[in-house]
């Protein structure tokens, strides 16, 4: 079924094998439809990965490519500087890679590509944690999150670490066009992948996806799930261009959804609130989000 | 540049690799360093070179990005040594798995720890099993030929594997040699431009490559992957008797009179042979002419092509020769030389085997000298010692 206002074209097929309700799966929809035919997309391994090539099946009408884990920034270099020596530089280089991917393991090979300039653009379908694996932690899992490597217990909030900025990482590697997206808003995040990759040089968005497996959530709330992400100030949408913020979701302090909403959708934090209330953790992420608006909307007012 | 020179082994690869012209080149200097791609830019700064030259953070990222070069269909070429062949290690596979026509230089150099950057075979031994073509180079003027050929040989519809060229690291990389390099028009006849027969990466024509191969299919795959492989060893005859025809020694050439799989070193009557691989196999054919001149019987086996393992040609060579001694720098720990187990095993079927003895030379560096030579024949012919022996 198309997505209203979108191009009606897929390629991504049906037929893969991703889990209901998915949000990788949608998140990759919007991206090849941003990207359009002439793209070639490289993929490390990760849930889609699977899910999408099981040899001699497909679920890509593009140009795709996986080598390992942690190197699809490096196996980019190499295909845009390839395109380059054969004249074709019109071709669009994606990655579309999971958060594992791309906060850990791949880290080095994404800091070394954005650092060289090479023209591509690095898409992270951020579910928060290693879901193809099992539900492990990863720096992209987010305070109190119960995963199987950081499991909640009488000794263990789940985990005990903030998620880690890499969008402000990958800013300050001096990349034009930075942004976060969620697949809760669509045209949003289809406006910036467009963005990002008709931008020159290395340009990154950082795509919430919500997994039902991991973050033991009802399939069919996936979407309203990644909306309250960002309207609790969660995961907030903004961009970063030309070292400039723009925030665009939510607009103010003020019209912050409380962040329980939103906790307590979600079985990985279901130690919050059961067998009793852990109010001292839910009022500290309540906190550190405002505070993180804050940052961010104080970098706007500063034109910075 | 061409015709006779005095140049580096390195420069010689260099040079080689200006001949072939890639399409991209992905390398990281260091772990540890060598002069053949800061030739490599020097070409490319001075626009000797048409080529994307991608100066990676690692020799992971250089690997990774020959990968995504030569799957979008150029002539892709990376040199790396020890600690970053090591580093390599995962994508070595995954390029051979993808059937990736990548050319690669080895400076052979010890593996850590304790830290080392000298010379030995423990590096590039150990990527045997990752599906690789692996020469073995003596001199400066066999790193420039092999590394002609390499890319004829990977690039060969019939093949379509990934291959490396290992050059012993300072006794070859830093030595200077005479070199006799082709004018660019004769390799361009040998190696012409690069039209890729494998699949690529063309929004033209979308296909997945790379993909996930479930139980049912993986070992089909990997069954083709290894045949091409053993099969290869036809093709890089082939080769290697196309480019000695094409390009014969001159008068006092540094050219060998031809390019086989092994070379036979005054093994006809031999009594007693060495097998070796790499530079110091210059200095067991001068140890084999002295021996000579005392009456002894004695030979040299030197290994060219190592992967595919050329087990015909040994077993051929070797015919006749009563003891064998193995001389290798490298070593499976709690196991024996790799060379010498693969050896003594091709003649478990002969009816006639020599006593086959395993000796490890020269590891981080250690000199290889006339003496060590001579007390490994001794021992040999005399039937001293027993078992592995290091030769310190």
């Amino acid at each position: 079924m198309a997505i209203l206002g979108l191009p009606e074209e897929e390629y991504f097929s049906y037929g893969h094998r991703a889990c209901a309700g998915c949000g990788a799966a949608l998140a990759v929809r919007l991206i090849t439809k941003a990207a359009g035919r002439n793209s070639i997309i490289v993929e490390p391994t990760g849930c889609i990965e699977v899910v999408s090539t099981p040899y001699p099946e497909t679920a890509w009408k593009l140009p795709w490519v996986h080598g390992a884990f942690e190197n699809a920034a490096s196996i980019a270099s190499g295909v845009t500087s390839a395109l380059k020596h054969l004249g074709k530089e019109d071709v669009n280089v994606i990655v579309i890679a999971g958060d594992g991917a791309t906060y850990d393991i791949g880290f080095g090979h994404l800091s070394g590509a954005f650092e060289r300039g090479h023209n591509f653009t690095y898409i992270c379908y951020d579910n928060e944690a290693y879901m193809n694996t099992g539900i492990q932690r990863s720096g992209a899992t987010p305070y109190a999150a119960s995963t199987t490597t950081t499991p909640s217990g009488k000794e263990s909030i789940g985990k005990q670490e903030w998620k880690k900025d890499l969008v402000h990482i990958l800013a300050a590697h001096g990349s034009r066009y930075v942004a976060t997206a969620s697949i809760g808003y669509q045209i949003d995040a289809y406006k910036k992948i467009k963005r990002a990759i008709e931008t020159k040089g290395p340009t990154f968005v950082n795509l919430l996806a919500t997994c039902p497996t991991g973050w033991r959530t009802d399939i069919s709330k996936s979407i309203e799930i990644a909306k309250l992400a960002v309207d609790t100030g969660v995961f907030p949408l903004y961009e970063i261009v030309d070292g400039r913020h723009i925030v665009n979701r939510p607009k103010s302090i003020e019209e912050l959804k409380p962040v329980e909403e939103y906790l307590r959708m979600q079985g990985r934090y279901r130690h919050l609130f059961r067998p009793e209330r852990n109010e001292e953790a839910i009022n500290f992420i309540q906190q550190r989000v405002k505070e993180n608006l804050r940052s961010l909307l104080e970098h706007v007012e500063k034109g910075l | 540049m061409e015709g006779k020179t005095i140049m580096e082994a390195s420069h010689a690869v260099s040079e080689a690799v200006k001949s072939v012209k890639p399409g991209v080149v992905a390398a990281y200097p260091i772990t540890p360093q060598t002069h053949i791609v800061e030739r490599i830019s020097e070409f490319i700064a001075n626009g000797e070179m048409d080529c994307e030259y991608i100066r990676v953070e690692s020799e992971f990222g250089a690997i990774s990005a020959c990968l995504g070069a030569s799957a979008t269909g150029v002539r892709t070429y990376t040199s790396t040594a020890a600690q970053g062949l090591a580093l390599m290690h995962e994508v070595l596979f995954i390029a051979s798995g993808m059937r990736l026509p990548i050319g690669m230089t080895v400076a052979n150099r010890a593996l850590s720890a304790p830290i080392n950057i000298w010379n030995d075979h423990q590096d590039s031994i150990s990527a045997r099993d990752c599906g690789w073509i692996q020469f073995y180079a003596e001199t400066a003027q066999e790193c420039y030929d092999l590394t002609i050929m390499q890319f004829r040989i990977s690039e060969d519809k019939r093949v379509l594997l990934p291959s490396m060229v290992c050059l012993d690291g300072f006794t070859l990389t830093h030595l200077y040699e005479p070199v006799y390099i082709l004018p660019q028009r004769k390799v361009d006849e040998f190696l012409p431009e690069y039209k890729p027969y494998h699949s690529i990466l063309d929004p033209e024509q979308p296909l997945t490559l790379g993909p996930i191969g479930f139980p049912s299919h993986y070992m089909e795959l990997r069954y083709s992957q290894v045949k091409a492989l053993d099969d290869s060893i036809n093709i890089i005859k082939e080769v290697f008797d196309e480019f000695s025809d094409s390009f014969p020694p001159e008068i006092e050439n540094s050219r060998p009179e031809r390019y086989y799989h092994v070379e036979d070193y005054k093994l006809d009557d031999a009594e007693i042979a060495f097998v070796a691989m790499g530079s110091v196999c210059g200095t067991i054919k001068v140890m084999v002419d002295r021996l000579r001149k005392k009456g002894e019987r004695v030979g040299l086996l030197k290994l060219i092509t190592y992967r595919p393992f050329p087990k015909n040609a040994i077993i051929d060579s070797l015919r006749g020769v009563k003891k064998v001694a193995v001389l290798e720098k490298a070593i499976s720990p709690g196991g024996n030389g790799p060379v010498f187990d693969e050896i003594r095993s091709l003649f478990y079927d002969e009816m006639e085997r020599p006593e086959i003895r395993d000796f490890i030379i020269g590891l981080g560096g250690r000199d290889v000298t006339f003496m060590h030579i001579k007390k490994i024949y001794d021992m040999v012919k005399n039937d001293k010692g027993e078992g592995l022996e290091w030769i310190f």
